[in-house]
């Protein structure tokens, strides 16, 4: 269909976050030489070596931190107690069991998942308090195992002469060597949390913490990725705590208190939630802070409270944000060309078949009948619309049909699966794709990350190549004109923007069908005719469409099916001619006939 | 049998120290969204100006607690005013973390003027208790659940009863159209905050005899109304006080009966039972977003 096709070579897309597999490489390999060099001129004990220590080894447990609550959104108050889990088993492992450094040290990771995921897998289905909560509770009840059970874990005393590792002939007994092992570590977790926010499941965790909604019906599986998020931050929270315990050789039960986990997460807020190297910041921060405040004496950490306020005040995206805020460049526009989508080289008429059947829906709120036994069927490559005046149950029907409603009664069935039980991201990924009457889009993330999203449904064609993502993702933005935007955040765009970006996200997911809800509320009268316009495109290349909208203009313009809700049930269902001279839709939606004209 | 009473009785005293607290807690969840953590520096707060007034001043011990009542009220607007007010447009975590920071604050300013050591504080009753068959009701424990009990009903009476109370409940309902009724949504805010710290004030002066004043009954006091909430359903306002009362009993019986070094570990253990199993709680609403 078009010249586009041949004028890009395969391999010579242009790159979008995550689809460069060099990226930072690099960066690391130099950070990684420098902080190699740093550690030989280090002191080999003492004050600062503790400092040093102190900080590489907090800042990995705040890069968790990052993961869970900067990328997933998901408040955690228990990283001090996977800290102590995995500083215990290399404790306890290397002293009492007389077993390897590392393979200890691997014994506390795994139990620090494990305890992250039965955590996670009990809580994270429920509101975002909740985890929150019931880490405290982990948290304390960690805290006085500890301090009690004195037989295995020698209580209050703590485990003193813990041993530092061997690997590969080298002995990390040196305390230089030793910090050298664990600022190498810190890059590396940083470099990994780094690439992680760009890539498919960083876009992922991202869209939960934006708008959970959207992301179940993008194809996202909400529950898993909360609870594969806190179980990375609670493996990484060990591996800071067992490089932590080599290095002090001395730990005890109030280092990993609940007072810990608060200072843990302050670090995290403090530097910038949303950036690994704002996890840095805040740590290297709040490791001197206190230092530096020592001159003030017994009222340090009282200072150090009221900074705490103060710093949430006056920087809202911590001291990283704050900085990068301002050093942010102009966003350059991405250049070159990619395929149209796929879906407009195709030619395809209004058929026969059924796409989606419903059958006897119901839905009920209590006592309320919002959708109360509704038939329809949508046919392949039809438009068909979704009317009724407010209240009618039109939204409340996607809904059901979208999964993020249960249905009360009744049966779904999309291209001959029965999806009534289906959870929303499953009906995503066997095709169904919607946009948002309030619009729905992840306001923390770029525009071509909001669409690269889409692209990435599973299922997709294009979904496991990195580099055809993003192209993918252009292409849809092409079509709805988006491009110059693409490395805006969404967040900044105008409603009428926000909503294109909306559609470009589902029909850069190459939908079975798309379901649009009141795509033109809120829009002006020029959006509007643009929108008209777009839904006119996109008729006659074989993509099936059902919109609900309150503007008939629009609706007569495009659908070539209507049926018409009101109050819960169906009143009206057919063609546009047959249906708009119905007597009860006349009556129910556009108001009793005049005399007159009834005459 | 009677020592089983004995501990059920001392437990509702207990738990009548974390109703109070969680119903503090609880209305500012409900009011402003605020989910505090600094709520148990309150309790703190007001013990420490009880051992002021009366300890080290000498002033008569009901008027030491009543000053400190108003006290701790007005304390309440100076911390929504620094804590809350800024961020009221952020959400709720940087909320939280600024809540975080004032509790480190207010701890270690009190460290810093009173030094760690506990101070006992007299009961409010010289009478030392009423003996019923073989259970002793000891006089600071009925204190505490006479109190905690007319505060309770009186607290249901303005909230039912009279208008401040349902302009307090439609705030906390819904702001948008409280303001839109011309109900003074800041001021019924900031009512909440005052009330929550002066509730939260008396039950830290009321509590000061039994476990004595100290900074470190802060934390333990803010993480039981934490854990009370949650037991009784979150942002319940019944089950932030069955819920103080279930865990005050529940520890009590726990320590006595199970395990003395693992005490506060029954709160957190029902705590975990619930989130996994009810997680609603024992009056919590099912609460889901509208797409």
């Amino acid at each position: 269909m078009s010249p586009l096709h041949e004028t890009l070579p395969h391999g010579t897309a242009v790159h979008g976050p995550g689809s460069n597999p060099w990226r930072g490489l690099p960066a690391t390999g130099l950070a990684i030489i420098v902080v190699i060099f740093a550690s030989s001129l280090a002191p080999a004990q003492g004050y600062y070596l503790n400092i040093l220590m102190q900080a590489a080894t907090y800042a990995i447990a705040v890069l968790g931190l990052v993961v869970v609550l900067g990328y997933c959104g998901q408040i955690s108050i228990a990283q001090a107690a996977f800290f102590g889990l995995g500083a215990y088993a290399v404790a306890l492992g290397t002293v009492d069991f007389h077993i390897n450094f590392f393979v200890a040290l691997f014994i506390g990771v795994v139990l620090s998942g494990l305890c992250g995921l039965i955590l996670g897998l009990g809580t994270l289905r429920l509101g975002g308090h909740y985890l929150g909560m019931i880490t405290i509770s982990f948290q304390q009840i960690l805290t006085l195992v500890l301090t009690n059970w004195i037989d295995v874990t020698h209580g209050p005393d703590g485990v003193r002469n813990i041993e530092r590792p061997r690997l590969f002939g080298i002995s990390f007994e040196d305390g230089n060597t030793y910090l050298a092992l664990i600022l190498v570590s810190t890059v590396l977790v940083t470099l990994f949390v780094w690439r992680l926010k760009a890539s498919r499941f960083g876009r992922a965790m991202q869209a939960v913490r934006d708008n959970e909604l959207a992301a179940s019906t993008s194809g996202i599986n909400v529950y898993g990725t909360k609870v594969v998020a806190f179980g990375i931050s609670a493996v990484l929270g060990a591996i800071g705590g067992g490089l932590f315990a080599g290095g002090f050789r001395y730990i005890s039960p109030d280092q990993f208190s609940f007072g810990e986990s608060i200072v843990l997460l302050t670090m995290a807020l403090l530097g910038g939630v949303t950036s690994p190297f704002g996890a840095l910041v805040g740590t290297v921060s709040l490791v001197l802070l206190p230092e530096w405040l020592r001159f003030l004496k017994q009222i340090y950490l009282a200072v150090y409270g009221a900074s705490v306020i103060l710093i949430m005040v006056f920087l809202p995206d911590g001291l990283w944000g704050f900085v990068d805020n301002r050093m942010r460049k102009r966003v350059k526009p991405v250049t070159g060309t990619v395929p149209p989508l796929p879906l407009l080289a195709q030619t395809g008429e209004a058929t026969d078949e059924p796409v989606l059947v419903v059958e006897d829906l119901a839905k009920y709120f209590g006592g309320l009948k919002a959708v109360d036994g509704v038939s329809l069927t949508v046919r392949r490559g039809t438009v068909h619309a979704l009317i009724g005046p407010n209240g009618s149950g039109k939204t409340t029907f996607i809904n059901v049909v979208t999964g993020l409603y249960e249905a009360t009664g009744g049966k779904i069935t999309f291209v001959t699966h029965d999806i009534t039980t289906l959870a929303p991201h499953n009906r995503n990924r066997a095709g169904l794709a919607r946009t948002y009457q309030n619009i729905r889009v992840f306001r923390g993330m770029t525009v071509l990350e909001n669409v690269m999203i889409g692209a990435e449904r599973q299922g997709n064609d294009v979904a496991h190549d990195p580099k055809a993502v993003v192209a993918r993702a252009l292409a849809a933005l092409d079509f709805v004109d988006m491009r110059g935007d693409a490395h805006r955040l969404v967040g900044d765009l105008s409603y009428g923007h926000q909503r294109y970006v909306e559609i470009a996200r589902a029909l850069a997911s190459s939908p079975h069908t798309l379901l649009l809800d009141e795509p033109a509320a809120g829009l002006n009268l020029t959006e509007k005719v643009e929108l008209g316009n777009l839904l006119k495109r996109l008729k006659g290349h074989g993509l099936t469409i059902m919109i609900i909208d309150h503007d008939m203009n629009l609706v007569e313009q495009v659908a070539d099916h209507i049926t018409v809700l009101n109050f819960g049930k169906r009143i009206a269902d057919g063609t546009p001619q047959d249906v708009l001279s119905h007597p009860d839709v006349i009556a129910a939606y556009l108001g009793e006939p005049r005399k007159n004209e009834a005459a | 049998m009677n020592d089983f009473l004995q501990l059920v009785f001392q437990g509702l005293g207990i738990g009548a120290i974390y109703a109070l607290v969680s119903l503090g807690f609880v209305l500012l969840i409900r009011a402003a969204s605020v989910v505090n953590f600094g709520q148990g520096e309150f309790s703190m707060l007001g013990a420490y100006l009880l051992v002021v007034f009366f300890n080290m001043w000498g002033i008569p011990y009901l008027i030491g607690m009543a000053l400190s009542v108003i006290i701790m009220a007005g304390f309440g607007l100076i911390f929504a005013y620094c804590t809350y007010w800024p961020l009221r447009f952020r959400g709720g975590l940087p909320v939280i973390i600024s809540t975080i920071g004032a509790s480190i604050f207010l701890q270690n300013m009190v460290l810093f003027l009173y030094g760690p050591s506990s101070v006992p504080v007299d009961d409010l009753f010289d009478t030392p208790g009423i003996q019923i068959g073989e259970v002793f009701l000891a006089s600071q424990y009925l204190a505490i659940i006479v109190i905690a009990a007319a505060l309770v009903g009186l607290q249901y009476f303005i909230f039912e009863k009279t208008l401040l109370g349902k302009k307090l409940q439609a705030t906390s309902q819904d702001k948008e159209m409280a303001s839109l009724l011309g109900i003074p949504v800041v001021l019924m805010i900031m009512i909440t905050f005052a009330y929550s710290s002066a509730l939260g004030g008396l039950a830290g002066m009321l509590v000061a005899p039994i476990l004595f004043v100290s900074v470190n009954m802060a934390g333990i006091i803010t993480l039981k109304a934490f854990a009370a909430n949650i037991i009784g359903g979150y942002g319940s306002i019944p089950g932030a006080i069955l819920g103080g009362l279930a865990l005050g009993v529940a520890e009590t019986l726990g320590a006595a009966y199970i395990s003395v070094p693992y005490k506060d570990a029954f709160a957190f253990l029902m705590l975990l039972a619930f989130l996994m199993v009810r997680p609603q709680g024992l009056f919590g609403e099912k609460i889901s977003e509208k797409a």
